[in-house]
């Protein structure tokens, strides 16, 4: 009988472990183009951490999906929207505030092309290390109203929208973060979120 | 006797046919030197192994119960010349290892062993040579590079001159990294608030992988890159290019210094 | 004259069941350390909650460690280990014979009978052990491809961590728990331990501490791997705490049963057996105390530096306000060292307690091997900072830290000498015990001279922080510490339970276990020296095939460790047959009692006559006297706790 509750005891913590993971969200493909929207903010709102900053990513129906796992396709231009709501941090390593590896060098933030951010405007960034692109982006500014509180956020409330085009490699899963140290209340901002799959952090799925 | 013979066959086996293959490869002094005392030690080892194996390969053979009836053997409760013959053998060889190992960590002339050995380090290049210093950054989780006599400039990508005495400089800006670019035999704990130098000479022309070889979080063993040697002229080239590159970032980067403690630091 | 009144248990009507379960029992405990850690979490949860970060990062470590303690006390007053001072202080006179009396329900609580106390850890160090081992099959599992599939980096992580760290606080009791509390008395001819209720409490807190740690995982895990290094640990999420408090705890135990053990030796030895004739595995076990008595206590403050730089933002590893890394790194490897020492030396004191039984001959060189074991001892104290070769620290004490880690070799050495010695002329059986006694030394041999290999520091830069490393310890402890272990579980458990293990599984065992594990284990020193590091999800594809290799070794490696578990289940469940009171026909003390061992142990304390290394005598006189001359004649004061 003792026997029979430590084996389910294991079983149990066996299954809690292998099914943690975030489901993937595949990129809208349009005339050889793929297409990725996402959007960050300041913090996720619900269950199981409230308080923690995360991206969410549009799946091909319009919604809102919290996962940070892309499903792209191989040698594409992949373009991405990304929708800003998180006020700025700053960067710990000012050389991230370089924009790099995108189309043409530069991203499009708020309609004008940037290829250097300053680095204390920086909010978060979207990095593929070993893709070599890295697009910063700017924070809110801090005397913005109306900013939103819980995800999904709505365009209504205050961001900032950076557009970029990156183009992918053959398959293979490459991880990618965020590289301002933007978990909040964590010793040098990179715990919790930032080093969690599913809100700071995640892999790019190439097939 | 089987053992003499043993060693006699498999130890030069081991120096010239399996030695070469040891790794690290001859990239670099450095990688040069660790081959050399990993091939030493395996050289050392492989005796004192085959004695082991041959011995109780012998007892077990040898020295076993003839049928099913439990006897004893012979009541011999030590022998103190033979303890102290093998306590003499071991001493030497170990005192010899590490007077070897001592000797060949002190050497100038290469400028070390390519490991870390902190803020001041002892064994240096010889004085009077050029030496490019580049500061390794790390940070969770990536390498990126500075060069203080290139204008500060920073860099995502690691190039090197060949033939040159290179000093790394290894910091972080948040966890314990370690910087191991392996074919250069350099190996250097990146730890924060410390300026751990490493000096490398490499020997020729190639790429490098750089690894990093301390648990600093979700992306560890994600935290990898390419390195590469080029010649004086390619990597004068090069640095022109990464100037030209980054000169948007370089105004914002702080000033160079041997350790930084950007912020956030605290909790909030 | 009556002889003097043995001691009996206690013999009280034995109780029903319902009353037991509603006595002071681990189901009490269970229940009361979840009632203590929701108490005690509500308490921390107010104090903390005027920091801001708490709120900030959704986790409250203050309300974490205070639950964790609540758990703890709720858990030790559930078990009754209050009982006893409580009674004292209300002026009652208490027993301190409790839970002796016959019956399952004694596995369940406190016990202070040492030999029931050993079968408890037996079970609770199998158990954990086998978790932490089903981590290593979900480690390999993902390692079999290159980058991260289906175990994401985070939970992989966390999975290294676990297994690392299950596996070293088990395996620092694994041999000093079992075997070390069921054998010490009977060795030194004494019928109890020196501090019974102590040795139970060292027994729960195991168990608890192995429980906490697995709690770890409802708490986002831990990603630091059992080192803990700062300052990754002061960024970790809530899990940290639970290998911090887990840690801790497992530290105050080693303290105790080092105490405990030494204590008993020094001061509980039958007349007649003097320091030149105590068996080799209780001086193994008493220069492991040493050891942990010195060392446990150095972790303990690190945890605690920890615990105080994730609640209160002290600063003791955080470089920018005034703390180092390297702080947490060197207090962290003194204990360190010694732990491994701690693990390794009860293997040597096991294969050399069992060799001479299956050699047939006496213990060659008893002296010199004590003389190694200390010095084993002493010399792990000075060698630590060998573990931080590349991090940077002064360059000036490399050579010193070099010198003194190769010297630890010469000690070791004197090990293999022994076993040389003892072998030489012998008339072996090859019965499963002296196969996992013999295959010890080919393990440790290969972890020992790569032992060497990382000592010197040139060496040591190609290899720290690599599968080599991975492959050295794992040849020392696993090769080394768990095959003597399981020798050991061979030799002993007929006596320790009553039944005979079933011979033919235990080869098949041995020899599945010790192919695969060198299969396992082997390559990954080539792994490690062609760049691959530790603790990584993705590696550089020219690995693959060879990490696909070892992973299905590994998997085969598993299933060796369930014959183990079909051997326990079918011999002491099932087939139950028993054992006779000397199978091996050994010499030793413990050999000479009747299986199972009376509650009493010795129904008079025997006087010694010799060592217990005597073969090879012809009509040598037999170890002990069993009924030596009452000392003095007269009466007898009833011992408390009553007799019949």
């Amino acid at each position: 009988m003792v026997l029979a509750v430590l084996i389910a005891a294991v079983v149990f913590y066996v299954a809690d472990f292998l099914t943690a993971a975030p489901a993937a969200v595949s990129a809208v493909t349009q005339n050889g183009t793929a297409h990725l929207t996402l959007q960050t903010m300041a913090s996720y709102g619900h269950a199981p951490d409230p308080d923690w900053v995360t991206y969410m990513a549009q799946d091909q129906n319009g919604n809102w999906q919290h996962t940070t796992i892309y499903k792209l396709p191989a040698h594409t231009l992949v373009t991405v929207t990304l929708y800003q709501f998180d006020s700025a941090t700053g960067l710990r390593n000012p050389f991230l505030a370089q924009v790099r590896g995108t189309q043409g060098g530069f991203a499009v933030i708020n309609g004008k092309p940037v290829t250097v951010l300053n680095p204390d405007l920086a909010s978060h960034t979207f990095s593929v290390p070993d893709l070599g692109v890295s697009v910063p982006l700017p924070g809110v500014p801090s005397n913005a109203k109306n900013t939103c509180t819980a995800g999904p956020c709505s365009l209504s409330m205050a961001h900032t929208t950076i557009q970029f085009g990156f183009m992918t490699p053959g398959p293979g899963t490459y991880r990618w973060q965020c590289f301002v140290p933007c978990a909040v209340g964590f010793y040098f901002g990179n715990g919790g979120p930032m080093q969690t799959i599913g809100w700071m952090s995640g892999e790019l799925e190439v097939t | 006797m089987i053992w003499a013979v043993a060693t006699a066959i498999v130890v030069p086996l081991v120096i010239w046919v399996v030695g070469p293959h040891i790794p690290p490869d001859h990239a670099s002094v450095q990688s040069s030197d660790q081959h050399t005392i990993n091939v030493v030690l395996t050289s050392l080892a492989t005796p004192v192994l085959l004695f082991i194996w041959v011995y109780f390969g012998y007892a077990i053979a040898v020295f076993r119960r003839a049928g099913e009836e439990i006897v004893d053997g012979p009541p011999l409760e030590g022998n103190a010349r033979v303890q102290l013959i093998w306590l003499a053998v071991t001493s030497v060889l170990v005192l010899g290892l590490a007077t070897y190992g001592t000797v060949d960590l002190l050497n100038t002339n290469g400028a070390g062993d390519g490991s870390g050995q902190g803020p001041s380090p002892l064994v240096k290049p010889p004085s009077g040579q050029k030496v490019l210093q580049v500061q390794v950054i790390g940070q969770q989780w990536l390498w990126t590079f500075r060069y203080p006599s290139y204008g500060g400039v920073e860099t995502p990508y690691l190039a090197i001159p060949a033939n040159e005495y290179v000093a790394f400089h290894v910091t972080s800006l948040d966890v314990d990294h370690s910087f191991w670019a392996y074919e250069l035999g350099v190996k250097a704990d990146a730890i924060p608030g410390n300026d751990n130098v490493a000096y490398v000479k490499a020997l020729k022309v190639m790429s490098f992988q750089i690894r990093c070889a301390e648990l600093c979080g979700l992306w560890h063993g994600h935290m990898n890159t390419i390195g590469h040697v080029l010649t004086q002229a390619g990597f004068a080239a090069w640095i022109a290019k990464q100037q030209l590159d980054y000169r948007g970032v370089t105004p914002y980067l702080p000033p160079y210094s041997n350790v930084y403690y950007p912020p956030p630091s605290r909790r909030a | 004259m009556e002889a003097a009144s043995i001691p009996t248990a206690v013999t009280a009507p034995p109780s029903t069941w319902r009353r037991q379960l509603l006595g002071f029992n681990v189901v009490l405990a269970v229940l009361l350390a979840v009632g203590g850690y929701a108490l005690f979490h509500v308490i921390g949860a107010a104090i903390g909650k005027k920091a801001l970060f708490m709120t900030e990062t959704d986790q409250d470590d203050i309300a974490t460690f205070f639950g964790l303690i609540g758990a703890t006390l709720g858990w030790l007053l559930g078990l009754g280990f209050f009982n006893y001072p409580v009674s004292r202080i209300l002026g009652r006179p208490a027993s301190l014979r409790e839970g002796e009396e016959y019956g399952a329900w004694r596995y369940f609580r406190l016990c202070t009978d040492h030999k029931v106390v050993a079968i408890q850890y037996f079970v609770a160090v199998i158990f954990f052990f086998f978790i932490a081992g089903l981590n290593a099959m979900f480690i390999r599992g993902e390692l079999a491809s290159d980058n991260s599939t289906f175990i994401q980096s985070g939970n992989y992580l966390t999975l290294v961590s676990l297994h690392g760290t299950m596996m070293l606080m088990m395996m620092s009791a694994g041999v000093l728990g079992p075997l070390g509390n069921y054998l010490v008395p009977l060795m030194i001819g004494s019928r109890r331990m020196a501090f019974p209720r102590v040795e139970s409490l060292t027994l729960w807190l195991t168990v608890l501490a192995g429980f906490v740690l697995l709690g770890a995982i409802f708490l986002g895990g831990f990603p630091t791997g059992w080192t803990g290094y700062a300052p990754l640990s002061d960024q970790a999420r809530a899990g940290m705490d639970c290998y911090i408090v887990s840690f801790s705890l497992i530290g105050i135990a080693l303290v105790l049963v080092g105490l405990n053990i030494i204590t008993t030796v020094m001061t509980l030895r039958a007349p007649g057996m003097t320091w030149n004739r105590l068996p080799i595995f209780v001086w193994g076990l008493v220069t492991t105390s040493i050891l942990a008595v010195l060392a446990a206590p150095v972790l303990a403050a690190a945890l605690y530096m920890a615990a105080l730089d994730r609640t209160v933002t002290s600063s003791f590893f955080v470089p920018s306000a005034g703390g180092s890394p390297f702080l947490w790194d060197n207090l962290f490897w003194f204990f360190g060292h010694p732990e491994v020492y701690i693990l390794a030396l009860p293997g040597f004191g096991i294969v050399l307690e069992i060799l001479p039984v299956f050699a047939r001959k006496p213990l060659w060189g008893y002296r010199v091997a004590v003389a190694g074991m200390f010095g084993v001892a002493l010399l792990s104290f000075m060698v630590w900072q060998h573990h931080l070769f590349v991090s940077g620290m002064n360059a000036n004490l490399r050579p010193f830290y070099m010198f003194t880690t190769e010297l630890i070799s010469i000690p070791t050495g004197i090990i293999f000498l022994i076993g040389i010695g003892t072998l030489w002329r012998a008339r072996m059986r090859f019965s499963v015990p002296m196969l996992f006694s013999l295959s010890f030394f080919f393990n440790f041999l290969i972890g020992g001279l790569t032992g060497v290999y990382l000592s010197d520091v040139p060496s040591n830069t190609t290899s720290h922080g690599s599968y080599f490393v991975m492959a050295h310890f794992h040849y020392t402890i696993m090769g080394g510490l768990v095959f003597a272990l399981m020798g050991g579980i061979y030799y002993w458990l007929p006596k320790m339970t009553g039944f005979k293990l079933n011979e033919t599984l235990g080869k098949i065992h041995f020899w599945t276990m010790f192919v695969f594990f060198n299969l396992t284990f082997f390559p990954l020193f080539a792994a490690g020296l062609l760049g691959m590091p530790r603790r990584v999800t993705s590696y550089d594809p020219s690995l693959h095939n060879l990490n696909v290799f070892v992973s299905v070794a590994a998997f085969c490696l598993g299933a060796s460790m369930l014959v183990l578990l079909v051997n326990l289940v079918w011999s002491l469940w099932l087939r139950r047959e028993p054992a006779e009171s000397n199978p091996w026909q050994s010499k030793s003390l413990e050999w000479q009692l009747p299986t199972p061992v009376p509650a009493y142990n010795f129904e008079r304390i025997p006087v010694i006559n010799s060592a217990p290394y005597g073969y090879g005598v012809p009509d040598a006189p037999p170890v002990a006297d069993f009924g030596p001359p009452l000392v003095r004649p007269g009466p007898v004061a009833a011992p408390e706790g009553g007799a019949a």
